[in-house]
């Protein structure tokens, strides 16, 4: 498994870990200050095309932080999928984009930068950052009356490259490729509105382009790592827990994590729709094997820090393909229900009449032994058994992993 | 140098005057210097930590923080407050307070080592330093009305989604240069 990002607060503990926080924050700051982003004039001057700088500072560093993230992602340092992509929420993210908008070339700033100003000691920055509280506030009290709008067009976890259906390295190209030429139209609007003289900016300028552009191309050629490669990179490990049966649970440890309030226990049944609607255990989603790829997005961006998932089948077969799908995409807290329904209803449908072995059961893997009368889903007692009622003897498996990467919050 | 002048040798007083205003000023990076910083910045935040940069969350979960301790029975009814400061969770208690501290005390120590702290108001020529004053305290309030209905302003969303190519986050990047392409031949007034 890619070793970054950090399992910060496991590592350093609390206080380490906001401490870390805290220089990344300073260097933020510094940097915005350096690059003359307290100075609301300056701000917004890119509105009237004299000085672009707004926009030069903002797209370098957008493609400079992205070549670097997909290309310590292709090399296998840092795992994309643990970090935060904000979730799209099209319609309140394009109306409040545009509410800033307008509040940017009314006031001059934008939250970031009228913090700088205002520890630079411009009293406009310290006006604009207490107008910002303000506005916060105001937000906190009146999202209540919409707050449909604000929670609609979610599409979770979405990027560009799901928009496009491209690779990630061609997307990182495509969008170098747009920020060159939105350098280049800006510096001709420089120089047209602005009476700026392009001779006498650097030429490094040129060669860092240059170098920007080689660099996506070479996180293109290297491209980020397949689902196979994902695997190969964590199969001796994980095949070894698989092999020594660490992450198998009994039935037991399951049905007494359900009862347990401190867990969130997420079922996934990645059997065919027939079989789950023979027969599932209630609360068990039904993902059949071959969608299971299509919700770790969800699973990723919806996940806890108690969530524990639980795949099941038959048997462990189709289980545990699943399982593997879902560990090399660095979903946390996976496990697999040991033996599968069959081995549930040897337990639980005992006593249960209408439930019954098949005479003659099939051969090969993960097939269903037992027989009911009719396709009643979760309307078994086996389906639902009353954890009090039973007493396993087992060896409890769940460990609750280090949390690593974002707490789900992105930007609060 | 054969005459000694005689220094009178009275207690030299810590000049905290000229230690934060008269460094001398230095001029900016160049932009692209100053973007490939902040780029490298921001990917470092997510190699490390996983998360990004932000400040509008950090200065919501201060505006927070105000709130319960004024009214902490509003603050519980409320249901979008009560994420953040419901009971006895503290709503500071999170890594974007962090950043965004670090971000006061980064801005504070660069401006003073490049000799730019000065008690000023930038303003266009043709408005008033009060009209200025109004204005920033007017934007700056809808600017932060509009970054949380974004959930993110131009760090957050802009800059940190922008980077791991979020769909959502480019469309709101369009949407906040749009708006205020839109609105700047009206206010050419105030910054021309």
């Amino acid at each position: 498994m890619a070793p970054f990002p950090l399992p910060l607060e496991g590592l350093l503990g609390k206080f380490g870990m906001y401490a870390i926080y805290l220089l990344i924050g300073l260097a933020f700051g510094a940097v915005l200050e350096m690059s003359g982003f307290a100075i609301s004039t300056r701000l917004a001057a890119q509105f009237y095309f004299k000085d672009l700088t707004v926009l030069k500072v903002m797209f370098t560093a957008i493609v400079v932080g992205m070549v670097l993230i997909f290309g310590a992602s292709a090399l296998g340092w840092l795992d994309y999928n643990l970090i935060w992509v904000n979730p799209t929420y099209l319609w309140p993210g394009i109306l409040g984009g545009f509410i800033m908008g307008i509040g940017f070339i009314i006031g001059g700033f934008c939250p970031g930068t009228s913090l700088v100003s205002m520890a630079t000691l411009k009293i406009d920055g310290l006006f604009f950052a207490l107008g910002s509280a303000f506005g916060i506030f105001l937000f906190g009290e009146t999202v209540g009356l919409y707050e449909d709008f604000f929670n609609s067009s979610y599409y979770g976890r979405l990027t560009l490259m799901d928009v496009f259906n491209l690779p990630a390295g061609v997307v990182v190209v495509l969008v170098v490729l747009m920020a060159l030429f939105m350098f280049w139209g800006g510096e001709q609007l420089e120089r047209i509105f602005g009476k700026r003289d392009l001779s006498r900016e650097p030429r490094l300028r040129v060669a860092g382009a240059a170098a920007l552009f080689l660099a996506a191309l070479a996180v293109m050629l290297i491209g980020e790592p397949t689902p196979a490669e994902k695997w190969a990179r964590i199969a001796p490990e994980k095949e070894a827990q698989l092999v020594n049966r660490e992450v198998q649970i009994h039935p037991g440890e399951l049905l007494d994590s359900l009862a347990n309030d401190q867990l969130r226990v997420v079922m996934l049944d990645v059997r065919p729709q027939a079989d789950y609607n023979l027969f599932h255990l209630r609360g068990a989603r039904n993902v059949p094997l071959e969608q299971v790829r299509s919700i770790i997005p969800s699973l990723l961006l919806e996940r806890t820090d108690n969530q524990v998932i639980v795949v099941m089948s038959n048997d462990e077969a189709a289980a545990t393909e699943a399982w593997k799908i879902l560990v090399a995409e660095s979903v946390p807290n996976v496990y697999i229900l040991e033996g599968g329904i069959n081995h549930w209803l040897e337990l639980f449908a005992a006593e249960d009449p209408a439930i019954l072995p098949t005479p003659t059961p099939a051969l090969g893997l993960d097939y269903i032994r037992y027989q009911f009368p009719a396709a009643l889903g979760d309307r078994y007692s086996a389906s639902d058994p009353f954890a009090h009622h039973y007493e396993f003897e087992y060896t409890p498996k769940i460990k609750l992993q280090l949390k690593r990467g974002p707490s789900g919050g992105g930007c609060g | 140098m054969s005459t000694v002048t005689q220094i009178k040798s009275k207690p030299r007083r810590f000049n905290w005057r000229a230690f934060f205003f008269e460094r001398p000023t230095k001029p900016y990076v160049h932009p692209y210097l100053g973007g490939t910083l902040l780029g490298i910045v921001l990917f470092l935040a997510f190699f490390i930590t996983g998360n990004g940069l932000g400040s509008s969350g950090g200065v919501n979960r201060i505006v927070v923080f105000i709130e319960d301790l004024v009214a902490p029975e509003h603050v519980d009814r409320t249901a979008y407050l009560l994420k953040m400061a419901g009971g006895g969770v503290n709503p500071l208690d999170d890594w974007i307070v962090f950043v965004t501290v670090g971000a006061v005390i980064g801005g504070f120590l660069s401006g003073w080592w490049h000799g730019r702290l000065k008690i000023e108001t930038n303003k266009g020529p043709r408005i008033t330093v009060r009209q200025r004053w109004a204005l920033a305290f007017v934007g700056g309030a809808i600017m932060g009305y509009g970054a949380r209905l974004a959930r993110g302003c131009t760090s957050g969303q802009a800059l940190s989604g922008g980077a791991t190519l979020s769909a959502g986050s480019w469309a709101l990047m369009f949407a906040i240069f749009g708006g205020a392409y839109a609105l700047a031949y009206f206010l050419r007034k105030v910054w021309n």
